[in-house]
């Protein structure tokens, strides 16, 4: 990485940009901003505050909000202890199980979100693996729920936070720790008075980014979750269904959308941003 | 980090300009093929999703007679393929599952001369096999108890579904609005919802995978599927002919088996 005190002159002799790079390298940009902007272009302002106002906008809106939140906190809730322990088998003799465990948790990153969805689906659904026997013993089916919801987001966002918290302890020096136990702090205490606090960065960064990840999750919601406005029609569910009919509201959705990842960009811009996949 | 250092030192920028000229000379020739090959050689067709077991028959009976065509389906809601098209997609011909839909594609200018009507279809009450949910009428579906899948209101089968509900001064207690008929067939076949409003059809395409209960002819609401030629797509003579057979008297018997109306 460049320092930012670095002199451009300095740049300038060492390499000369070639052409081949510099032609493909703005055919890649554009390419990423386009579309963006071709939003931004298509917004039909005149009945903007009219679509931002709709019931089914601001319902949309608010229980993608709200179930990303809750997503983001099951995340962390149970995304801390398992980076802690796939840090503590890396450490340890058992690189094997590490190995095995660092790739499940990568499954969901590189799964298509849909195939998320029809993997819950026949675990929790009313006839799933799991699912089953909790509807023939309590009655609960899970799916077109707004737990549905949750659950979908919270599988395809849980590896961001995981991932983010486990660079961050490897990179952090143990014997902390051990100095911890040492003056008398029982394993628990070392870990949330000496460890938590020095990955704090990290598992912001990484909260962040699984709060964007769950906001924007449309295949596996549909798939496990359905559409039902106010209960299980999120932002980008509204924003699919809404195109059939009715591409300006759409559009309005989407630039929504747009704008909280940008938000999401900017919270992250400062130093959160670096390590976090180190 | 500079770039150069994750390469191999024996790695050359020419190395990069001939990979780059041939994957070039690759997207050039694919280019040629496909629309060499495109122009008279395949058929696009946008249909229903109620559609799928009956045109994907009918397409394949359509290559048969006319060698060397291949035939492509999309197939999804109407209204999501009308706005496709809307939006420029390359679609031969465009079947829709309701007349609303048609109509959109027609004032857009997409057309190709006056739509045809060549089916009709029924909604059911479709629910899984051995009814958990002991729906028996149109009226059960207000239990606030069970899980009831109908489409989108957006989608025919939706606008169907309301108007039927409607008609029966039933408020069904919805849980999920599907983006399309074949999602609502999917979750009742898996038994994840107790009930849900597809066509006849679609249970006639399910076999014995699902239940059904009719819904009362008074209540009924009959779907008018009408077909059209796109404008500009390239296969004007194959859209033509394959619309020619849906008409015909063996693609009525084909659409009559698979469980549609007369039109």
């Amino acid at each position: 990485m460049r320092s930012p005190g670095s002199a451009g002159a300095d740049l300038a002799r060492q390499t000369r940009p070639p052409l081949i790079l510099t032609w493909p390298a703005i055919v890649a940009a554009l390419f990423l901003c386009l579309p963006l902007l071709a939003i931004v272009l298509r917004v039909p302002w005149e009945s903007l505050g009219e679509i931002l106002t709709r019931e089914a906008t601001l319902e949309a809106l608010g229980l993608s909000l709200v179930t990303a939140t809750i997503a983001t906190f099951v995340c962390i809730l149970i995304g801390i202890p398992l980076a802690w322990w796939m840090d503590w088998l890396g450490r340890s003799p058992h690189t094997f199980r590490y190995r095995v465990i660092r790739s499940l948790v990568l499954v969901p990153l590189v799964l298509p979100p849909v195939v998320g969805g029809v993997a819950l689906l026949m675990l929790l659904g009313r006839r799933g693996v799991l699912g089953g026997p909790l509807h023939d013993l309590t009655g609960i089916s899970i799916p077109f729920t707004t737990t549905a919801v949750v659950i979908a987001q919270s599988f395809v966002a849980l590896p961001f936070l995981v991932l983010a918290v486990e660079g961050a302890l490897r990179s952090i020096d143990r014997n902390l720790d051990e100095v911890a136990l040492d003056l008398g702090a029982t394993p628990a205490q070392a870990f949330l008075l000496v460890v938590l606090p020095i990955v704090r960065p990290a598992v912001i960064s990484g909260a962040v980014l699984s709060f964007a990840r769950a906001l924007g999750e449309f295949g596996a919601t549909i798939t496990l979750a359905g559409n039902l406005p106010g209960v299980t029609q999120t932002m980008p569910t509204a924003t699919y269904v809404t195109m059939q009919s009715d591409p300006d509201a759409a559009i309005t959705l989407a630039l929504i959308l747009l704008l909280v990842a940008v938000g999401i960009l900017f919270a992250l811009r400062d130093r959160w941003t670096r390590g976090v996949f180190s | 980090m500079s770039a150069s250092r994750l390469l191999p030192r024996t790695f050359r920028w020419r190395h990069f300009t001939a990979i780059g000229a041939l994957l070039l000379s690759f997207g050039i020739a694919a280019c040629g093929d496909s629309g060499k090959e495109g122009s008279d050689r395949k058929l696009t067709v946008f249909a229903a999703a109620s559609l799928t077991e009956a045109f994907t028959e009918l397409g394949r009976q359509y290559e048969g007679e006319n060698e060397g065509t291949e035939v492509e389906f999309s197939f999804a809601a109407s209204s999501e393929l009308a706005a496709q098209i809307d939006q420029g997609a390359p679609a031969d011909l465009f079947a829709s599952a309701d007349q609303p839909n048609m109509e959109k594609v027609v004032d857009s200018g997409m057309a190709d001369g006056a739509p045809v009507t060549f089916a009709g279809n029924l909604l059911e009450i479709a629910v899984p096999k051995g009814n958990p949910g002991n729906v028996q009428s149109l009226g059960d579906l207000e239990g606030e108890g069970l899980i009831v899948a109908v489409c989108d209101f957006e989608v025919p089968c939706g606008n169907a579904a309301r108007e039927v509900l409607g008609k029966a001064g039933v408020e069904a207690s919805v849980d999920s609005y599907e983006p399309d008929v074949k999602s609502v067939l999917t979750k009742v076949e898996l038994d994840e919802v107790d009930a849900g409003l597809v066509y006849h059809s679609d249970v006639i395409a399910s076999g014995d995978r699902i239940e059904s209960i009719p819904i009362p002819g008074e209540y009924e609401v009959i779907n008018r599927y009408p077909i059209v030629a796109i404008k500009g797509a390239g296969n004007e003579q194959g859209a033509e002919d394959f619309i020619e057979l849906v008409l015909s008297k063996r693609g009525q018997a084909v659409l009559e088996e698979r469980g549609f109306l007369a039109p």
